[in-house]
């Protein structure tokens, strides 16, 4: 067996995927430029304190460029390709392997580049065009920060994904790390939302350690940076595979846990929903959480270094998304409840990933992004309309209300594919997902694949709790507190609020929420447009799957093929590998769950989850809706399960645990650390040593009474000591 | 033109005709008697400014001292036959000079500022001990 972990076969598709020297495509480099550009005309326009709307135009062009020129370059693409733009780090202190540190700017594409920067550039466009109205109450400084950041957020997404080495990886990972805390702390106002990017920073801190280990080893290991000559090296086997190669996937998983908010790092996603929900949507839908599965993808060769590599990541996916899935019942937030979800539905694509399918992992991306944006852009809607208020027990029937009727049923799409109905896109994804980790023959992970269906049960029933509550049911709302119709306090803001409301009163004759007169503020064009776009994105993203080719083939799992991710895609059956330990490709080889046909035995296990998730959730937040509180009472009201609904309502005191492990102990060394600088360093130290001067000044002071004959007395005395000492010296050398 | 030649100028100036013709040679008598002026000058200078509170006079002590260290040169270079000893009186002069002109000065605007020419009116200027 190869050093690799890999069977022939399997190297034998790798070898396919590195790129060969190409023609030019360098105007590809205006994906990356288009979005800097942007971003530093958004900065200058927030210095030349703009006020109207041209950031938000600036962005939204150089992003839908960026999305034409992705476009241009899938039409133009004919195989693997790196190209090379110029040169960046170039050290070499010798001529060896593993002699030189090589790190060009350029772009590796390849199927997976261009699959992930179709939807990362494609959303987020429609993102920056819903931004545009939503943000419009913030127009000046603040509106070219909001769009400036945003621009630099996809300009590092796009980095990451395209970068043809992992150095440029890296740059991304951090850039994306930097935007994402400039954006979760737009409203640097509130302490929470302060707090809630330094949590996001700083969790992600510990997984980017992790991957920049990861990266050093992947260099050590292989001598080089850039994926052609990775993969390369790997197939010919020209590397030693020692523990230091052995732990590369170890970290490079880390990292992508941290970027992902998979446990242990998951705990910052949630409150990332302090940023405005256009952020929202762009961080937990299109680009930054998915930028993990990505990276795992990208390197997934890497994963057969360590035979246990892959089934830490199922294990750890499946039971995030268990967990999440948990919380996500029993929260009352409504973009809590969808950032929950996301957790969950990312557990669900390294459940993918760890199992062997990288396709069902990309898939589940791919769809998820659809089908997230439109329910947090929705939610953002909702919030738009009445005052800030995200509370769904404050909400209902909002489906009844005039204006808000696309909001309802394309937020019901948005659902039906999150609770992963039959025949929906979500369906699809889960279901490639689930499908192998059901069949796999390895130890423990079918388990996973029934605790993923059972969580998509839970999954069915917390989507549908959200939709029944705020959208159907009888009219009634109460508006949050928030003046303008936006999720921030206006009160830190510097004069933003006479233009926000003169804002207002054009579109809407009745100002909102002024005493006692609370009128809904529905959407408008910009915002229902993207709705109905994203909707419509998210149903045809199962296109793929009802276009499946006679082998079993999609046009996804054939982009995922055409990249280092091939060894996952199952429907080649060249990449059938028991041998490999892992459930590659096996698909293809079983079909058989339950005693039938395991796709069909899986649509009609989520028929049945379907309709017991969402009827619960119907019986529960429709039609009865007293019901919820009075079992939550009963279950409270007994020892034995009151633990449940507290664990669940407070996130399983996953906080709490860190705050305790991690937080108190540093702050408390941290306050010792004081003490001791405090004390030893500064009062000891620092302070000793001047003290001296001050005391020895002190001694001399009363020389100095302010005549000027005193202190010529003292020169004149200093200088006859001076010459008493020579003339003594002088004396008792013996004279002349 | 360099200082070198300066003073070789200087040396020619002084020793027209043969430094024998009309110059006597060094005598260690003449040393001392001139250096016994200079310390008297010097010891008179000092304690006139140790002791007065006029500050006129005590910057005119200041002078005479400056002059008892111009003697000692004198008396030195004579020692040595070399005129470099005159050469810093003409600093020394050039410097005193400047000096009058400025501690002149400054002795005019603290007596406008205290109608009083006693150095005792400026001993606030001291700093207290904390």
């Amino acid at each position: 067996m190869h050093a690799s972990g890999l069977t022939p076969a399997q190297l034998e598709m790798l070898a396919k995927t590195i790129p060969d020297p190409a023609p030019d495509l360098s105007w590809a480099g205006w994906i990356l430029g288009l979005p800097a550009i942007a971003a530093v005309l958004c900065l200058l326009l927030g210095f030349l304190r703009i006020r109207n709307k041209l950031p938000a135009i600036v962005t939204i062009v150089a992003l839908g460029g960026a999305f034409v020129t992705t476009l241009l370059l899938y039409q133009s693409y004919e195989g693997p390709v790196t190209i090379h733009l110029f040169e960046w780090i170039r050290l070499s202190w010798g001529t060896g392997p593993g002699q030189s540190l090589i790190a060009d700017i350029g772009l590796h594409v390849d199927g997976l580049t261009l699959f992930w920067m179709l939807f990362v550039t494609g959303l987020g466009t429609l993102i920056a065009i819903f931004a545009s109205e939503y943000m419009e109450s913030d127009v000046g400084g603040d509106y070219a920060r909001f769009f400036g950041a945003v621009s630099i957020f996809l300009l590092a997404m796009g980095c990451l994904v395209m970068g043809s080495n992992l150095f440029l990886l890296y740059l991304g990972w951090e850039g994306v790390g930097v935007a994402s805390y400039l954006l979760i702390g737009y409203y640097y106002g509130k302490p929470t939302a302060v707090a809630a990017a330094k949590k996001a920073f700083i969790m992600n801190r510990v997984g980017d350690l992790g991957l920049l280990i990861g990266i050093y080893l992947t260099w050590r290991t292989f001598g080089a940076l850039d994926y052609a000559t990775i993969f390369e090296t790997m197939k010919d086997g020209q590397y030693v595979l020692d523990s230091g190669a052995m732990l590369i996937p170890f970290f490079l998983m880390l990292g992508a846990f941290g970027k992902s908010a998979q446990i242990p790092l998951f705990t910052w996603l949630p409150d990332a929903m302090e940023g405005p929900t256009p952020v929202s949507a762009l961080i937990h839908a299109a680009t930054m959480v998915t930028a993990g599965v990505y990276l795992i993808a990208r390197c997934y060769p890497l994963f057969f270094l360590h035979p246990d590599a892959l089934n830490t990541v199922a294990w750890i996916g499946g039971t995030t998304a268990f967990v999440a899935a948990t919380i996500g019942m029993l929260q009352y937030d409504m973009k809590r409840v969808f950032a929950y979800s996301t957790v969950s539905q990312l557990g669900f694509m390294f459940l993918g990933l760890g199992v062997g399918t990288t396709y069902g992992a990309a898939y589940h991306v791919f769809t998820h992004a659809f089908f997230k944006a439109l329910l947090f852009l929705a939610s953002g809607a909702v919030m738009h309309g009445f005052a800030g208020q995200l509370d769904i027990r404050k909400i209902s029937g909002i489906r009844h209300i005039p204006g808000f009727k696309v909001i309802a049923w394309t937020m019901l799409v948005g659902c039906l594919c999150l609770a992963a109905v039959p025949f929906s896109s979500g369906f699809f994804s889960k279901d490639e997902i689930l499908l192998v980790a059901l069949t796999d023959h390895e130890y423990g992970v079918p388990f996973l694949g029934w605790l993923g269906l059972f969580t998509a049960a839970l999954t069915a029933y917390y989507t549908f709790r959200v939709w029944f509550r705020v959208c159907a049911g009888p009219v009634a709302y109460v508006p949050g507190d928030d003046d303008h119709g936006h999720d921030h306090a206006h009160a830190d803001d510097d004069g933003h609020g006479g233009l926000a409301s003169a804002s207002h009163g054009a579109v809407d004759p009745q100002p909102t929420a002024h005493a006692g007169h609370f009128h809904p503020h529905p959407p408008r064009l910009a915002i229902n447009g993207v709705l109905l776009i994203l909707a419509l994105g998210a149903i045809l993203a199962a296109l793929p799957s009802y276009l499946k080719a006679a082998d079993g083939s999609t046009w996804v799992s054939s982009m995922i093929a055409d990249s280092s991710a091939v060894n996952g895609v199952p429907s080649i059956p060249a990449a059938v590998g028991h041998a490999t330990g892992q459930a590659t490709g096996q698909a293809a080889a079983h079909h058989e769950l339950l005693g039938m046909d395991a796709h069909t035995a899986l649509l009609l296990i989520s028929f049945a989850i379907a309709i017991v998730g969402i009827g619960s959730s119907a019986y529960f937040h429709l039609l009865n809706r007293k019901a919820a509180d009075v079992l939550k009472q009963r279950l409270l009201a007994s020892p034995l399960t009151s633990w449940l609904p507290k664990a669940l309502e407070n996130k399983w005191y996953v906080d709490e645990l860190y705050d305790g492990i991690f937080r108190y102990p540093v702050r408390g060394l941290a306050w010792l650390l004081a003490r001791v600088d405090a004390l030893v360093l500064d009062g000891g130290i620092v302070n000793g040593v001047a003290r001296m001067p001050i005391a020895m000044g002190r001694l001399f002071q009363p020389l100095y009474n302010g005549l000027l004959q005193g202190y010529a007395v003292t020169m004149a005395g200093g200088l006859g000591l001076i010459l008493a000492w020579i003339v003594w010296v002088w004396m008792k050398r013996g004279g002349a | 033109m360099t200082s070198a030649g300066v003073h070789q100028l200087f040396v020619n100036i002084a020793t027209v005709g043969g430094p024998s013709t009309w110059i006597a040679p060094p005598d260690p008598k003449t040393l001392a008697i001139t250096l016994l002026v200079s310390v008297l000058l010097f010891a008179i200078g000092l304690v006139g400014f140790l002791t007065r509170r006029n500050m006129i006079m005590m910057f005119l002590c200041t002078e005479l001292m400056l002059q008892a260290a111009a003697l000692a040169f004198v008396g030195f270079g004579r020692m040595h036959m070399d005129v470099s000893g005159q050469v810093f009186v003409i600093f020394i002069l050039t410097v005193a000079a400047a000096e009058a002109a400025l501690a002149l000065g400054l002795v005019v605007l603290l007596y406008r500022k205290r109608e009083t020419l006693s150095s005792e009116a400026w001993s606030e200027l001291r700093e207290d001990v904390k």
